[in-house]
């Protein structure tokens, strides 16, 4: 065998078929008798439905059925299920309130799911889908969270009073009440992290079908999690049994969290496809993903820091209000808390620290997970705060942190989670050299002699990732596993297909996985293919989200691996006419230790499935075994990242002159695909802090719903990035993996903030920090 | 999109007479907004008439005086001709800082006019310049071709053939995008005609308009600093969710000032 496959720069196996156009999207996806569906979609931010006339729809050429809520209802469809129950500070479970499928006499959101138009070709079902008139009586809506729960405020749900879904509270609150009453230092900030719109480069889209052959469906959909979205789908939803049904996910493009989740229309075309007998096809139109997908983020946050004189910091106090929307999507109940305010003691000592987090409804677009979910929220209040602190006790900002790093592991912080391991020191100090921070200041004189205004800011962020274990999230309220599954085919003749529950919607599993299965079995990784996103195929997986894959997903592919390498040694052991505790496997070969008795590993293989020579008293035959993983804690990716911007005082444009970002992900399986994925998480966290933000107005209208108000940042808005990483072995996985695909989004907003607020001398800046913003900082400061 | 009759005539007369017999006929040149509100089915027309194939509406001339451009000449080709940017580099500049580079090669002079998007570049030069538009029906004086928000002097049926770009002695433009769209927030073209100075602000209210102050102010003398303080007052500007009608305001001067120091390169 050549060089070692882990920490290979492999170019990804899967780029042939995306570059070339033999990509599977669910939109590819035709089927014999084939239909499609529109939806029509409340214009209204909070609406009551007076009544619906659907005759001419129903009438329009091609129409094959419109369905409404009433159909819905009279299905006994369930609502979409919340697969985490948060229990408030008053040991009250949260309010739930209905998710229907297609709205019941209220619509609540601007592109809520009022019905559903079928027909022969798309064209005739958006024609007709213009056809269905809506009587609305328009009611007072809500949209901001910090008014949700305001007297007199509009009202969304009549399970949920004041609009509030759940009160809730993590930490000592007497310790650090006690800790700030004795601080020489507070720092406090109180500021929004604003909603973002996900914008998959796929739209979501859906296709279901039904065979009444055998009583059962098939969905084809854009779908992070497959075996989930059927597990809620099934159980929660329609009331099927799982085998009934299959779920197929083929090629995804980008998901960012936005398709973890069980969407109405994935329901819809499915019961659809049976009620007509034909397969439903829908996708979505980008104005559709605008108003339709789950949303990220939306807090608003006051947060202090108490420090005692000489900058250690004592204690955090964190109140957070959260927009879930109108509805509580798959996940949004978990994002904002189990997510969130375990986070907050970030790379730092900090001994006490409470947070209260009030999560409401408004009439937006449901909240839930969305590149980060949660971390960089909780990240932006440590980074900020710390920076902020730095500042105004006049300590530079590193020292500060320096001063606070955490360095003993495992380390058990005061919001539940215990570190495994970590060296914050080694990678804020390769990020000051790589970034060259030792040279700042002659590039602050240039700019200034440019009549520009430079500042640097620093982020030293903490992620948890690979949620678990399942018995901890268990008691903390998840509805689900968090465990993965992966299965080792071994064919005949020793070329090997891998089935994970794990899913790639643009991280390169399939190359990564086969780096780290050809790796372990000593073959080339051309002899490996990786398969996911079919329940028909998979025995089962809780699927990517979190960073998650490789950590879990790919240990319990090892694990598999391990179990076909010692019965690879039986099979060998037999063939060999030796001892099976002699036998040894490395490079592909089964080999009797201090001998030269040998088998290939593809010997073996075909040993197995032709075992005319072969232990059958002993085994069975066949070359086939799977795992489940269950971790038994979460990783912890840190690292350190330092933005410098240029700030253009005439126009208050900002520009992004430089980046460094140290990581350390742990075990690297491979560097190039690592450094895509911190590559896209910063261009996404330069998006929050730069460009990206929601708007809803008054009346609940999307103001940002297209590219032409909403805007994510672009090639030329980004400089080159320089990245590095440095390696702490994560100790509970056999990888030593940690995951890498959030790390960007999380760390980067509060680095850049941190940058704008030290180049125009000001405390504060909300995000986006647009040209106008920063414009508008400035007038005030001089004003001032 | 809903459906329509797609006419694709091979000349102009043709297309006018064509557009003129429905009255929800609409004619298409490179559809780099049309075809977008059709997609959204904001636009329904009955009909579209198709320039494309209409070969004399495409082209660039350029004699002693003027630049004159085809309707229907994209917007990288004005970008990239050599013609262009030798006689008014300012105009070939401003064409490649339309949109991204498929509105360029999509996107025709007579759309972007006969449209008049508020925030579309050509405008500002049209009128800095002192264009005269040819059309089916005769010719338009550049200052009294924009009307109003998407309104301007054609008359329904009437098509755009040419511009034609007096050559200026300097001139320059400027560009505040839109960090979405990529439209101009503010764009200001300023052309030193040798008898006279005009200055044309593009996204600033509902369709062009020139800024007589600063006129009159580079008139006297052509230098940064005749307009650096030259305050545009905020009333009537446009106000959207990426800039107020103040910023907009205090864009312009600086969008003006950065126009003569480009001119003056």
């Amino acid at each position: 065998m050549g060089a070692p496959l882990i920490g290979a720069r492999i170019q990804r196996k899967e780029d042939y078929r995306f570059l070339t156009g033999a990509g599977q999207y669910t939109d590819d996806v035709t089927l014999p008798h084939q239909t499609h569906a529109a939806f029509v979609r409340s214009p209204h931010g909070h609406a009551k439905i007076k009544s619906i006339n659907t005759s001419k729809a129903k009438a329009a050429p091609g129409v094959l059925a419109v369905f409404t809520g009433e159909d819905i209802a009279a299905a006994k469809l369930g609502g979409l299920p919340c697969g985490w129950l948060i229990t408030d500070v008053n040991g009250q479970p949260m309010k739930e309130p209905p998710h229907p499928v297609l709205a019941q006499g209220k619509v609540r959101y601007v592109g809520d799911h009022v019905a559903v138009v079928i027909a022969e070709t798309l064209d005739q079902a958006q024609d007709a889908a213009e056809l269905v008139q809506v009587d609305y009586e328009t009611l007072p809506a809500v949209a901001d969270c910090r008014l949700a729960r305001a007297k007199g405020a509009p009202q969304l749900h009549e399970i949920a009073p004041n609009n509030t879904c759940y009160v809730w509270a993590l930490g000592d609150k007497a310790a650090v009440d006690a800790a700030f009453a004795k601080a020489a230092h507070v720092t406090k900030l109180d500021f929004i992290n604003n909603r973002l719109i996900p914008n998959a480069i796929e739209p979501r889209a859906a296709n279901g079908s039904y065979s009444r052959a055998d009583d059962s469906y098939t969905l084809y959909v854009a779908s992070q999690n497959p075996h989930v979205e059927r597990l809620l789908m099934t159980a929660f939803v329609m009331g099927l049994p799982e085998h009934k049904v299959r779920v197929v996910s083929g090629d995804v493009g980008g998901g960012f969290g936005s398709k973890i989740y069980l969407y109405a229309e994935d329901v819809v075309v499915t019961w659809a496809a049976k009620q007509l007998n034909r397969p439903v096809k829908w996708t979505a139109d980008r104005s559709e993903s605008y108003v339709s997908d789950a949303h990220g983020r939306d807090h608003h946050t006051i947060a202090e820091l108490a420090l005692d004189k000489d900058g250690k910091f004592l204690a955090m106090r964190v109140k957070t209000t959260a927009n879930v929307g109108a509805y509580l999507s798959t996940f949004a109940s978990c994002i904002p808390t189990i997510l969130y305010a375990t986070l907050l003691s970030g790379q730092y000592t900090t001994p006490a620290i409470h947070c209260e987090v009030t999560a409401v409804f408004t009439n937006t677009a449901p909240v839930d997970a969305y590149r980060g979910a949660g971390r960089p929220e909780a990240t932006y209040v440590v980074e900020r705060l710390v920076e902020t602190a730095a500042r105004e006790m006049k300590i530079d900002p590193a020292e500060l942190r320096r001063k606070n790093f955490i360095r003993s592991f495992p380390y058990q912080t005061p919001v539940a989670l215990q570190y495994d391991i970590g060296n914050y020191d080694a990678t804020m100090a390769a990020a000051q050299k790589l970034g060259d921070v030792a040279g700042y200041a002659a590039r602050k004189k240039a700019s200034e002699a440019k009549g520009k205004l430079r500042g640097i800011g620093y982020a030293a962020y903490i992620e948890a990732c690979g949620i678990a274990p399942s018995a901890v999230a268990g008691s903390l309220g998840a509805r689900a596993g968090l465990f993965e599954a992966g299965e080792v085919r071994v064919h005949p003749t020793g070329s090997v297909t891998v089935f994970t529950g794990s899913h790639s919607h643009g991280q390169g599993h399939e190359t990564t996985f086969a780096q780290v299965v050809a790796d372990r079995l000593g073959m080339p990784i051309e002899n490996v293919d990786i398969v996911h996103g079919d329940t028909s195929k998979i025995l089962f997986g809780m699927g990517t989200y979190g960073s998650r894959s490789i950590a879990v997903g790919g240990t319990a592919i090892v694990k598999a691996l391990d179990k076909i390498i010692a019965k690879g040694k039986k099979i060998a052991a037999h063939l060999l006419e030796a001892a099976e505790g002699d036998i040894e496997y490395a490079n592909g070969v089964f080999k009797v230790a201090g001998t030269d008795k040998q088998k290939l590993f593809g010997e073996v293989a075909f040993a197995a499935y032709v075992p005319h020579n072969y232990p059958h008293d002993k085994l069975e035959p066949g070359l086939n075994e799977n795992a489940f993983y269950d971790p038994a804690n979460f990783t912890f990716p840190a690292g350190t990242y330092i933005c410098e911007v240029e700030i253009d005082p005439e126009t208050g444009t900002t520009k992004v002159e430089r980046w460094t970002a140290v990581d350390d992900f742990g075990k690297i399986i491979n560097p190039m695909i690592v450094e895509g994925q911190v590559h896209g998480g910063l261009v996404q966290g330069i998006g929050q802090a730069l460009t990206e933000g929601a708007k809803y107005d008054s009346t609940g209208q999307l103001v940002t719903g297209s590219f032409m108000d909403y805007c994510i940042p672009r090639a030329d808005d980004v400089p080159m990035f320089q990245v590095d990483t440095r390696e702490t072995l994560c100790t509970h996985n056999p990888l030593g993996v940690k995951g890498c695909g959030e790390a960007g989004a999380i760390g980067a907003p509060p680095a850049l903030i941190n940058a704008i607020t030290d180049a125009l001398g000001i405390k504060d800046i909300a995000m986006p920090a647009t040209s106008q913003t920063v414009w508008r900082a400035l007038q005030q400061k001089k004003a001032a | 999109m809903h459906a329509f009759n797609y006419h694709r005539p091979a000349n102009v007369n043709d297309a006018a007479a064509l557009a003129a017999k429905s009255a929800d006929a609409k004619i298409l040149a490179g559809g780099q907004s049309l075809v977008q509100a059709m997609k959204l089915r904001l636009a329904a027309p009955t009909d579209i008439v198709d320039l494309g194939m209409i070969k004399d509406l495409a082209g660039i001339k350029v004699d002693a005086k003027s630049v004159i451009i085809g309707a229907m000449t994209r917007h990288a080709e004005v970008a990239g001709s050599a013609e262009v940017k030798k006689a008014i580099p300012g105009l070939a500049a401003l064409a490649g800082m339309i949109g991204d580079r498929q509105v360029r090669n999509m996107g025709t002079l007579g759309g972007a006019l006969a449209n008049s998007d508020p925030a579309a570049d050509y405008p500002a030069a049209v009128l800095a310049l002192n264009a005269t538009i040819t059309t089916t029906k005769g010719t338009h004086a550049a200052d009294k071709f924009f009307k109003g928000l998407y309104e301007t002097a054609l008359k329904p049926g009437e098509i755009i053939t040419s511009v034609s770009f007096p050559i200026p002695k300097r001139a320059a433009y400027t560009k505040f995008k839109n960090p979405a769209s990529r439209f101009a927030i503010v764009g200001v073209f300023v052309a030193d005609m040798g008898n006279g100075v005009r200055v044309a602000v593009t996204g600033a209210g509902p369709c062009a308009l020139r800024l007589a102050e600063m006129e009159k102010a580079l008139g006297a003398k052509f230098a940064p600093e005749s307009v650096a303080n030259l305050k545009v007052k905020a009333d009537g500007l446009n106000s959207d969710l990426h800039a107020s009608a103040e910023y907009r305001a205090h864009l312009i001067t600086v969008m003006a000032k950065r126009a003569v120091e480009a001119a003056m390169k």
